[in-house]
């Protein structure tokens, strides 16, 4: 690129996320400082959530000529683009707009999309692959979480933006100027200058990096805590350890250390190859903690559980925070909390049927902060000693055995995937059901024989692919 | 209240001679009006000319000081026909609207004041909303002015230009007696820049004076024999004097040197993309110093054939840069070239892009390829462009959808439950946020037929069996629904459902009143309810249901509705404040109560982490942009589990959602109260005593099973 004398600007971002504000901002800042600045953007329904576009162009300012100034960023044209997520940043590069030229300053955060959101398993763009084009297609390239610096800063993302677009250089004005830009908006001017300077720091490398610290989990507590990883180390291949350690914590808690010794006993007869146990002590944890009323209602009590919402809806010290739940038992779920005899005749009966669906047609708002409906849910979690008795038990260790068996008896790569299928059982009422369904249609096809790991693996993710389970029907006429 | 206020800005528009104006292309335009002595105001909202109506709303204290009047016009239509006040007075009008739909709406009015002309000024101000960011069909306005013979500006996106396009269009339209369309692209709506201003200026004439002293001429009638005397007119006398003013006027530009082989012919409105294009070439720089000439047609409709001659003799090649299609103004040139008797080749849409907008890089390729064509010498060397360093896949598409908290989200989740119970419905859809329900995650509607038209795009659906639902908004419903859609279902015993959509804004455009909006501004009549209106054209199965959050409500409502024993058309009124103008009236009321030490309880809906399963059957029924996911805390599990960040506004869908679809039980509510009172506070206590207790309880139980 030849060197040129007007500075050009795009700012990439999600519509009502504030691009606007910047772009102003950094128009302000070139008229203050004796540059003609112009800036455009797209108005309209993109600004509602979509992605947009807002674009200056500034130029020093002579007495003698007027000069033409675009109106739109152009592929190889663009001096900085500022990113307001990773994503966006992503979009800089697919659109050409960041060029070996370019000062990229982007946030890493992720807002996703959409398509991302809705997959029934895990739909996310891969951001590793954006921070790699964005580190070797641009000039220069600051990235850091910048939406957990406005956060931590009582500010909005643009301010952090405008903070990392100072200390980047990219323009030839002074840091006060910048700061006097902010002033002159006049809006929030304490908690933008606040921003700024986090954003300044940042970008300067001075502060902590927005790394995501991974606490190691703790070790056994008790005796019994203590003689279960002693089992698991002894018995299972090192690469299980993580996994079935995770898996016993889980289902102690679940329900008592005779249920963690039984998903040992279960792991240690599938004695297949380390790949497979930890795959299986991932699958048969997640499946034997399956998740009845009884075990809904203990989480939900927990005072663990209400510290963690009051942290998360940001409550502060004297404020009271008031929990309702949205629950929908139906008269499935009820029955099969009831001992096993009664809760089948219940199911079974068509009279029982009519006498007490209605009663379960509606959704609970469940007030657990309510002293009635905390010591409901209390006494359900209770119930948890008498779990074993219940018809939901009875039919969930059946599944089990039935899939261990099968798992069992397949050679080793079939049996690795058919242990994953598990994933596709989660969820609760219609969702629970449409998930068993799919495996149940998996699993059978695998039994009539003639098909290998691969194709098992191509029917799973099929399964996953829509609700309605079309591709997964044509996965199995294929 | 509209979506954004200008009214720090309107003190600008009070500036006097000489003084700089810095600001927004729209304020630049408003503030040309009241320099130009307008004496009236109309127009419709629609991006991206809804600011400018936003801008006229928020001044209209200045205008009516000044003498203007001003009305947000019931719609387009309603807006051109305001114009006929210049027919027969001395007085300057200027509307303006979304182009093309608006002024495919205005065309009936637009044709019947282009036939019998004008005394008085007559400006449409058009926003085109074409190419990037657009959500309409990908016309031209040009055929408009075409086919009524009205002129076109298409000023250089340069505020100074702008202005005096304006002022320049006022006269233009006296001398010429024809309305003049002044046509302004997206981005130039919205440049800043700067200006010189002049005074103010009051009307000569005000429309309460003209109407205070009628006076009439019935040949200005569209009716025989007065309407052949307009053809003839438009044609031997408007016609000559508009092209002697622009040409006299030199509204239109030359860039670049006089003479040379090969020539650049532009609009107006896209020459800072060519000149972008031409700098990147070598062949311009920054101030426009152009190598080649280039004329620049301020004014795209009518041409100027003199000056279209003296700008193509001695020259081998022209190349016309002239954004969408049909290229009228290539087909145009080369008719007056040919009638000039020259033989200069006309280039255009050989070397540039048939469709689509004309970026500079998308014009840096045309004019590249038109100097191979014509001045190799002068043609740039080919160069490979880099290797992508992205695949697209790689980086997902954020199309626009609902708010967070939008009202109109559980209208379309309540659909998706009833469509899982009866199967799929025939949608017909309309203009306005609700359309977004035809993008994921809703996948509902099958077809858009224009502004208001929902139920007339479904009247050919006479059902046996199952009903056709149309969805209209409340801004297209008093736009021209209430007729068009809904006394044209009652008149023909349609069966089908209409949801009308009512949350109190024309919300789409920007959030301004209407007349069923529950504000209640100055100068304007609202609250006027459309169940109201739908009964008095004879709608007999209507329901307001006033809350959509209630999706099991909502869910009911719909089935009843395409269920009923009862048949002829059904309304179902559809009642929640847009939440984006909700939170921006309620944000400052929030701020001030909690300041002052007031109980506030705050709501927002959470995710418990631990319950979710991760399988995002939730955000497939809600799409909410705080509903969204991150990692599973879990270290067994693999999905992201669904979470609601802090935007949240609490409006309760994702919770109403799960009730309705059994989804799961991991939604909770959470009302934080401020400033709790002392019932609040005892209450508290004594519930923080026993629920402690237990929860102590609880975790030495499961301390003493602890692993």
């Amino acid at each position: 690129m030849k060197q040129r004398k007007r500075i050009t600007i795009a700012v990439l971002g999600l519509g009502g996320q504030g691009g606007g504000v910047l772009a102003n901002w950094i128009v302000q800042l070139g008229e203050m400082c004796g540059y003609i600045a112009q800036g455009t953007s797209v108005p309209g329904v993109a600004q509602r959530t979509g992605a947009t576009v807002y674009y200056v162009e500034m130029i020093p300012a002579e007495e003698t000529q007027t000069p033409v100034l675009a109106l739109m960023p152009v592929p190889g044209d663009v001096d900085i683009v500022v990113a307001s997520e990773l994503m966006e940043a992503g979009r800089a590069i697919l659109r050409g707009f960041v060029s070996t030229d370019t000062l990229l300053i982007g946030s890493t955060h992720r807002v996703y999309a959409i398509s991302e959101k809705t997959a029934m398993g895990d739909g996310r763009a891969s951001s590793e692959r954006i921070l790699t084009a964005a580190k070797d297609r641009a000039r220069r390239f600051i990235g850091f979480d910048m939406e957990a610096a406005a956060q931590a800063n009582g500010c909005v993302i643009s301010s952090i933006m405008f903070g990392a677009l100072a200390a980047s250089g990219g323009l030839p004005f002074p840091r006060e100027a910048f700061e006097t830009a902010i002033r002159a908006g006049g809006k929030a001017i304490d908690a933008n200058l606040r921003g700024f300077a986090a954003g300044f720091d940042a970008a300067e490398g001075k502060s902590s990096s927005g790394d995501v610290f991974v606490a190691d989990r703790p070790g056994p507590t008790s005796e019994a805590g203590r003689a279960l990883a002693n089992r698991v180390e002894q018995r299972l291949p090192p690469e299980a350890h993580a996994f079935a350690l995770e898996g016993v914590r889980r289902l102690i808690d679940y329900q008592d250390r005779a249920y963690a010794e039984l998903y040992l006993d279960r792991l240690e007869a599938l004695a297949g190859p380390g790949a497979l146990l930890t795959e299986a002590a991932r699958h048969l944890a997640l499946w034997m903690s399956y998740e009845d009323t009884i075990r809904v209602a203990a989480l939900k009590i927990r005072r663990t559980r209400f510290a963690r919402v009051r942290e998360e809806v940001k409550a502060q010290d004297g404020q009271i925070v008031q929990l309702t739940e949205y629950l929908h038992p139906r008269l499935e779920e009820i029955c099969e909390t009831l001992p096993l005899s009664i809760g089948r005749r219940l199911l079974a009966s068509k009279r029982a049927k009519r006498l007490f669906e209605p009663l379960f047609a509606k959704g609970r708002h469940v007030e657990t902060t309510r002293l009635r409906w905390f010591l409901a849910l209390y006494a359900l979690a209770g119930w948890r000693r008498w779990r074993r008795g219940t018809l939901r038990y009875a039919l969930e260790q059946a599944r089990i055995e039935d899939w261990l068996a099968l798992v069992r008896s397949a050679e080793p790569a079939s049996a690795l995937e058919l242990v994953k299928c598990q994933r596709l059982i989660k969820g609760y009422g219609d969702t629970f059901e449409r998930g068993l369904r799919n495996f149940d249609l998996v699993i059978d096809r695998y039994r009539q024989g003639g098909i290998d790991a691969a194709t098992i693996t191509r029917l799973r993710e099929a399964a996953l692919a829509d609700e309605d389970g079309k591709a997964l029907a044509a996965a199995l006429a294929a | 209240m509209a979506e954004r206020s200008f009214k720090a800005e309107i003190e600008r528009l009070k500036l006097g001679e000489g003084e700089t104006f810095h600001g927004e292309g729209i304020l630049a335009v408003t503030k040309a009006l009241l320099e130009s002595g307008v004496a009236y105001v109309g127009g419709y909202q629609g991006s991206p000319i809804s600011h400018l109506m936003d801008v006229f709303s928020d001044a209209s204290e200045l205008m009516s000081d000044l003498g203007v009047h001003f009305e947000s016009s019931a719609s387009e239509a309603t807006a051109a026909a305001m114009l006929a006040a210049s027919v027969n007075y001395p007085l300057r009008g200027a509307v303006a609207w979304k182009s093309v739909v608006g002024t495919n709406v205005a065309s009936d009015a637009l044709s019947n004041i282009a036939s019998g002309g004008v005394t008085g000024g007559a400006l449409i101000i058009l926003g085109e909303d074409y190419g990037e960011g657009s959500s309409i069909m990908q016309e031209r306005t040009h055929a408009f002015a075409m086919k009524s013979q009205m002129w076109l500006l298409d000023p250089r996106p340069s505020l100074p230009v702008i202005v005096d396009m304006v002022q320049k269009g006022f006269e233009l339209s006296e001398a010429s007696n024809t309305p003049v369309m002044l046509e302004l692209r997206v981005r130039a709506c919205h440049v800043t820049g700067s200006f010189t201003a002049r005074d103010n200026c009051r009307p000569p004439l005000t429309v309460a004076e003209a109407a205070a002293k009628p006076s009439r001429d019935v040949d200005r009638i569209v009716l025989p024999p007065a309407n052949f005397l307009h053809e003839v007119e438009k044609i031997e006398k408007r016609w000559p004097s508009g092209v002697d003013f622009i040409r006299r006027n030199t509204l239109n530009e030359h860039f670049g040197p006089e003479e040379d082989e090969i020539g650049i012919i532009v609009q107006g409105g896209i020459f800072n993309s060519l000149n972008r294009a031409l700098e990147l070439l070598d062949l311009s720089d920054a101030y426009g110093k152009a190598s080649l000439p280039i004329y620049v047609l301020n004014v795209t409709y009518p041409l100027i054939p003199e000056e279209v001659r003296d700008f193509c003799a001695h020259k081998r090649a022209v190349l016309v840069v002239e954004e969408g299609q049909p290229e009228f103004i290539e087909h145009e040139l080369n008719t007056l070239i040919r009638r000039a008797g020259l033989d200069t080749m006309v280039c255009g849409k050989d070397f540039l892009p048939r469709a689509g907008e004309y970026t500079a890089d998308a014009i840096r390729d045309g004019v590249a390829e038109f100097l191979r064509g014509h001045a190799p010498s002068r043609a740039p060397k080919p160069k490979p462009a880099p290797p992508p360093a992205l695949m697209p896949a790689t980086v997902p598409p954020r199309p626009a959808g609902f708010c967070t908290g939008c009202p109109e989200r559980p209208i379309f989740s309540a659909m998706k439950l009833v469509q899982k119970e009866i199967g799929e419905l025939h949608v017909s859809a309309d203009i306005g946020c609700h359309l977004f329900s035809i993008l994921p995650p809703f996948h509902i509607g099958n077809t858009t037929m224009g502004y208001g038209l929902g139920t007339a795009g479904a009247s050919a659906f006479k059902p046996e069996g199952k009903r056709a639902v149309a969805i209209m908004g409340d801004g297209g419903f008093w736009h021209n629904g209430l007729t068009s859609g809904i006394g044209n279902a009652v008149f023909n015993q349609d069966d089908n459902l209409t949801i009308i959509v009512d949350n109190g804004y024309s919300a789409a455009t920007g959030g301004q009143d209407i007349p069923s909006s529950r504000a209640k501004p100055p100068h304007r009549k609202t609250n006027n309810p459309i169940e109201r209106a739908v009964r008095g054209v004879g709608i007999t199965w209507a329901q307001t249901r006033t809350r959509t959050y209630d999706v099991a409500g909502m869910r009911d409502a719909i089935r009843d509705a395409l269920t009923s024993r009862e048949n002829g058309p059904k309304v179902l009124i559809a009642q929640s404040e847009c939440q984006l103008n909700r939170q921006r009236r309620l944000k400052p009321q929030v701020a001030h109560a909690l300041k002052s030490g007031q109980r506030v309880v705050r709501e927002r809906f959470g995710v418990d982490p631990d319950t979710c399963t991760g399988d995002h059957s939730c955000i497939r029924l809600s799409g909410c942009p705080s509903l969204s996911i991150r990692a599973n805390p879990d270290p067994l599990r693999q999905d992201p589990v669904a979470h609601v960040e802090n935007s949240c506004v609490g409006c309760g869908v994702c919770g109403e959602v799960s009730h309705a679809a059994i989804l799961c039980p991991s939604f909770y509510k959470a009302q934080i109260i401020s400033n709790p009172n002392r019932g609040d506070r005892i209450r508290q206590r004594i519930r923080q005593w026993v629920i402690g207790a237990l929860q102590r309880r609880d975790e030495r139980m499961l301390a003493a099973r602890a692993f």
